[in-house]
């Protein structure tokens, strides 16, 4: 479910466009709100709250029992719905194999190009050190 | 003396759209938007997030564009904006030492396990305006190497293996989490309540307060051990699906301050620390909050608390922007009632004193 958390709700929903979907509904409509974000002391250690970040949620559940849950920094509802509904589809029977595959795979995997990709900008900036030599430069 | 207050509906309807107007500027440039906002000022953006306590890009570039780029107006109306939200509940504590560090660097130990990562920073620049970015030209792509899949872990850890800093201390069973959004600050507060309040306040006093420690006022001697900044996952504990659910990844930086040492007759001699953490990439923020976190800590390690920002209740009753711009840009809304009584009680005072003088003079030029 990460990886449908760090997706685009368009993306998403790109990817479940070509879905025959089973019937569902909300179970919770989806609805804005707050969660206080922790750190610890020293990073380690005690948790404090370091401040807010908006969160977006919802719940769905399928005709054939599935109950999904969707939840996602930011305020786009129609995101924490399609995580929801793909969280429930994967349980079912008929639909995991297919969301799994068609769906989450292929946003992991644009995930990894994207984090390998800043990876490999931050690894430039890596400082060598060398020592000079008495005499040299 | 009673002065009515009243009126001035139409004078306050027609600054507003005045303001509009100025807001928009020259209508022959092009509007600016949130995503040039964000993208573009992005440690405007980090900045408002933080103080504002609300992370939120689009709502902090929001922010941004309505208060015409003034940051401290701007973080003043996301934490209003944060009072109508329901508040879910609180996360899982983020792990920064799992960061997806986009820079990371110490000034105490050169060769760090995953290396100094200096990633996108003014440091080293020359602080020479740039003629070229007047006329807007693209900038080459980034340059990339082979990234190592070493882990980067804590200078504070490394240190820590061999017992030379203090280690962090531990929350207690089923202790809960101070929350100065919800209880009112009384002192003396526990340092979650001090970190909460640093990690709020505004980056202009902490960066003197912090300052101030430097220059002798609280002294204690500080080492940047280390700065990171970059991505972090988070997680909430959902109750309606009664496991710990990804929200997704924010980013941060993170100061661990290395100071001087504590040691008792029990104890051996070791380094103690300070801590700095703030949304997106808030440097100057984060090593200001860690040097006057350690300040703060003056009572707990035995210190005498002399300075300005070793005074818990000083600091922390000024550090809020929002607070303190409320308070001094209250003087200029109308005072007239306060005045007038002012005025009449200097009126009094200045008739008894003449009436004091005048007999004097009387007797005088009867002389």
């Amino acid at each position: 479910m990460a990886v449908l958390a760090h997706a685009e709700a368009g993306e998403i929903a790109a990817r479940l466009r070509d879905f025959a979907l089973p019937e569902h509904q909300d179970l919770r409509a989806p609805e804005n709100g707050l969660v206080m974000l922790r750190g610890r002391v020293g990073g380690d250690g005690a948790p404090f709250n370091l401040g807010e970040a908006t969160v977006s949620r919802a719940a769905v559940k399928l005709a054939s029992g599935e109950v999904g849950f969707g939840y996602t920094l930011g305020r786009n509802s129609e995101k924490a719905r399609l995580i929801a509904l793909c969280d429930a589809l994967v349980q079912s029977r008929d639909f995991g194999g297919a969301v799994e595959r068609d769906v989450i795979a292929p946003l992991r995997e644009q995930l990894m190009i994207r984090r390998q990709q800043a990876a490999a900008e931050t690894a430039a900036t890596k400082v060598d050190f060398y020592t000079m030599v008495r005499g040299e430069g | 003396m009673y002065v009515a207050v009243k009126g001035g509906e139409r004078a306050i309807e027609n600054a507003h759209r005045l303001l509009a107007h100025k807001r928009r500027g020259d209508h022959g440039v092009p509007e600016v938007t949130l995503d040039q906002i964000s993208e573009q000022l992005g440690l405007a953006v980090d900045r408002v997030m933080s103080e504002g306590s609300l992370y939120d890009r689009e709502l902090a570039a929001l922010a941004i564009k309505q208060a015409r780029g003034d940051l401290i107006e701007a973080i003043f109306l996301v934490r209003a904006f944060r009072a109508t939200l329901p508040r879910f509940g609180a996360s899982e504590p983020v792990d920064t030492g799992a960061m997806r560090v986009q820079r990371r660097v110490s000034s105490t130990f050169k060769d760090i396990p995953g290396g100094q990562i200096l990633g996108p920073t003014f440091d080293y620049t020359h602080r020479l305006l740039d003629p070229s970015l007047a006329q807007g030209v693209a900038p080459e792509a980034p340059a990339t190497a082979d990234a190592s899949t070493a882990p980067t872990p804590r200078v504070t850890d490394i240190l820590g293996r061999d017992g030379l800093i203090e280690s962090s201390p531990q929350a207690e069973d089923g202790a809960s989490v101070g929350d100065l959004t919800r209880e009112p600050l009384n002192f003396p507060a526990d340092r979650d309540l001090r970190l909460q309040n640093l990690a709020r306040g505004d980056e202009g006093f902490l960066l003197a307060m912090g300052y101030s420690t430097q220059r002798g006022y609280g002294r204690n001697h500080p080492f940047a051990g280390e700065i990171r900044f970059g991505e972090v996952e988070v997680e909430f504990f959902a109750e309606d699906a009664g496991f710990a659910v990804p929200l997704g990844a924010i980013e941060l930086t993170e100061c661990q301050m290395v100071n001087q040492f504590k040691g008792s007759a029990t104890e051996a001699p070791c380094f103690t620390r300070g801590y700095g953490l703030a949304f997106g990439q808030s440097e100057r923020k984060t090593m200001s909050m860690a040097l006057v976190d350690r300040a703060l800590r003056a009572r707990e390690l035995g210190e005498e608390v002399r300075a300005p920002a070793q005074d818990e209740e000083f600091v922390m009753s000024h550090s809020d922007n929002v607070q303190a711009t409320g308070f001094v840009e209250h003087l200029k809304l109308p005072h007239y009632v306060d005045f007038q009584s002012e005025l009449g009680l200097l009126r009094k005072l200045r008739q008894e004193f003449a009436d004091a003088q005048a007999p004097e003079a009387m007797k005088e030029a009867a002389e």
